[in-house]
């Protein structure tokens, strides 16, 4: 589990994140909502190590975790996805899969002359890695495909099977849902979900679509003007005064089956 | 008929074999070039003082195997010195990163700077060459000087012109296919060469998977040590060495590689062999070509020679200019300068 101690982030006078604490419960599947500007990718960003935090602490299962380095934190299991899907566009779908596992001894031309049989045992190894979770996210009729050539959404699969690829704790998925369409929405939920009940990934994510929070996540935690509002299931969320006042706008209050 | 097969003769012995030598040579050039382009992201000067490094350490080790007397006759003894002379390009090369290069990239600092960086590694670079081994000519290959003679040619087919085929010609066209090959091979199938190329394609994603940017940075180096001394030496062998010519391929190996496209191996061949036979073609004296092919008093009395071989790195230049005027991607879509 994830927890985010008194977090401040100031981009020069702009309180981006404003004092926020809060927790990710392992094993859940915890939605991130608020209005644009609320501080919520900015968070996402100083807790996945992109950002150095102005003051705070961002503690993984107890231990200090605060301003490590990207990678550093995908060693510890923890991952983040990109609004905009990232790929490597001049390689396969299988052999962008095959490049996330650190360390492989392949990568050192060294061992690549004194270890073939060891290289080529992991490459095995990897390889069906691969092929298990193209067969699990159901995306095989592109698996020799150049990832460039992918959809939009055909990319969000990929990036998260990047996350299967390494068996991460937790997943950050930055507006997974984002352009992608309504079929290969139920995909990604689907491939979502089983992850979280199948292999107890914890997800946290930051999404605008109601229908797929409504779905997903629990529980919700409402953030705005950089500090978090409020927090508990869905339709607790939905029902708090504060924050339809804040971001489901008061038209909202009288029809609140617009949102569920 | 005799006319056009003769002047076919001598076009392949002025034009076709040493372009395709001299092709080959800047081919492996622009690949070093532009594998560092594609993933340390800034046009390494120094690369044609690196060729002066690597082709001196393939000459000094060629003349102690001289004075043991070791021999691969009809071969020339620089193949044998070949793998000695990369190691010490290698080591060049990885202590120049260590000392120069990751500074800056720790200070992540504008490709500009490595730019400029490099041209000082360049000029350091120069200076060693020069203090060890002196800025004068050195002729290092031995063994068979030919394959085939144009005289012998001349005999075997009974024709007027004959075609000379230099070992060094055919090495270096030998030699430059396997390079290739290899180098192909290791870029599209292997573990290293993938996660070079998923580095220069997307260095945050490549980063965020655990892909260790030091390593590749050090296996490009390696390899850019690897290309830069066999063109060097395949170019010395063709020729003769003289730190001052490495200096001045320099540009005929940019126009290669950015005609061709920067990053894009493909392009580096492509482009290499484009500069080669433009230069050729245009310093070549068409005079007896045209005494075989017009009516015999229509031949010319000046050598009909477009541009003088003193002017030769012009076309370079030119063609250089024109593909970023038009197409500063190159033929290949590389990545814009």
């Amino acid at each position: 589990m994830i927890e985010v101690k008194d977090l401040h982030m100031h981009f020069g006078g702009i309180h981006a994140v404003d004092g926020v604490s809060l927790s990710f419960e392992g094993g859940r599947i915890t939605g991130l909502i608020g209005p644009n500007g609320a501080g919520k990718t900015t968070l996402f960003n100083v807790i996945a190590g992109l950002h150095q935090p102005t003051s705070g602490q961002v503690l993984l299962d107890g231990a200090d975790i605060t301003g490590l380095k990207p990678h550093e934190l995908f060693a510890k299991g923890m991952l983040r996805t990109f609004q905009i899907a990232q790929e490597f566009s001049t390689l396969t779908v299988r052999e962008n899969l095959m490049m996330v596992p650190a360390n492989q001894s392949g990568e050192r031309l060294l061992d690549t002359w004194i270890r073939p049989a060891q290289v080529a045992r992991e490459e095995e190894q990897v390889r069906a890695k691969a092929d298990e979770v193209i067969e699990f996210l159901e995306i095989s009729q592109v698996a020799d495909e150049l990832a460039g050539n992918l959809s939009g959404g055909q990319k969000k699969l990929l990036e998260l099977g990047r996350t299967m690829m390494v068996d991460a704790k937790i997943v950050f998925l930055d507006e997974v849902g984002a352009g992608v369409n309504r079929t290969l929405l139920n995909t990604l939920g689907d491939a979502i979900l089983r992850l979280q009940k199948e292999r107890g990934y914890t997800f946290c994510m930051i999404e605008h679509d109601m229908d797929f929070i409504s779905r997903l996540c629990d529980p919700v935690i409402v953030m705005a003007e950089g500090a978090v509002l409020t927090q508990g299931s869905i339709d607790e969320v939905k029902a708090n005064e504060l924050v339809i006042e804040a971001y489901l706008g008061t038209g909202l209050k009288n029809k609140p089956e617009a949102v569920s | 008929m005799d006319g056009a097969l003769n002047s076919f003769l001598l076009l392949s012995n002025f034009v076709l074999v040493p372009g395709m030598a001299y092709g080959s040579q800047l081919a492996i050039g622009a690949l070093g070039v532009t594998l560092v382009y594609g993933i340390l992201r800034f046009s390494n000067f120094a690369h044609g003082d690196t060729m002066a490094f690597g082709t001196m350490a393939v000459i000094l080790v060629t003349w102690l195997l001289q004075a043991w007397g070791v021999s691969i006759s009809p071969l020339p003894t620089a193949l044998l010195a070949l793998p000695f002379g990369i190691l010490a390009t290698i080591v060049l090369l990885l202590l120049t990163d260590r000392w120069v290069y990751r500074f800056f990239r720790r200070e992540k600092a504008a490709p500009v700077v490595f730019l400029i960086a490099s041209v000082g590694v360049m000029f350091v670079m120069n200076g060693v060459v020069r203090f060890i081994i002196g800025p004068n000519d050195q002729r290092f290959a031995d063994g068979e000087r030919f394959i085939i003679k144009a005289r012998e040619f001349k005999r075997l087919t009974g024709m007027n012109e004959g075609v000379a085929f230099k070992t060094s010609q055919g090495l270096t066209i030998v030699t430059a296919v396997i390079v290739v090959a290899a180098l192909f091979w290791f870029l599209n199938r292997t573990r290293a060469g993938k996660s070079m190329r998923a580095y220069s394609d997307n260095e945050d994603l490549a980063l965020l998977s655990g892909i260790n940017p030091e390593r590749v940075v050090m296996i490009t180096w390696i390899l850019a040590a690897a290309l830069a001394t066999i063109a060097g030496t395949l170019y010395g062998l063709d020729k003769s060495f003289k730190p001052f010519t490495y200096f001045q391929l320099l540009l005929p190996i940019f126009a290669s590689a950015i005609v061709g496209g920067l990053g894009n191996p493909l392009g580096a061949i492509a482009g290499g062999f484009i500069i080669a036979f433009s230069e050729v073609t245009v310093t070549y004296a068409y005079k007896k070509f045209l005494a075989y092919n017009l009516p015999p008093d229509w031949a010319p009395d000046s050598l009909m020679q477009l541009l003088s071989t003193d002017y030769k790195f012009a076309v370079s230049f030119v063609i250089l200019v024109l593909v970023l005027l038009i197409r500063p991607t190159g033929i290949f879509r590389g990545k814009a300068i």
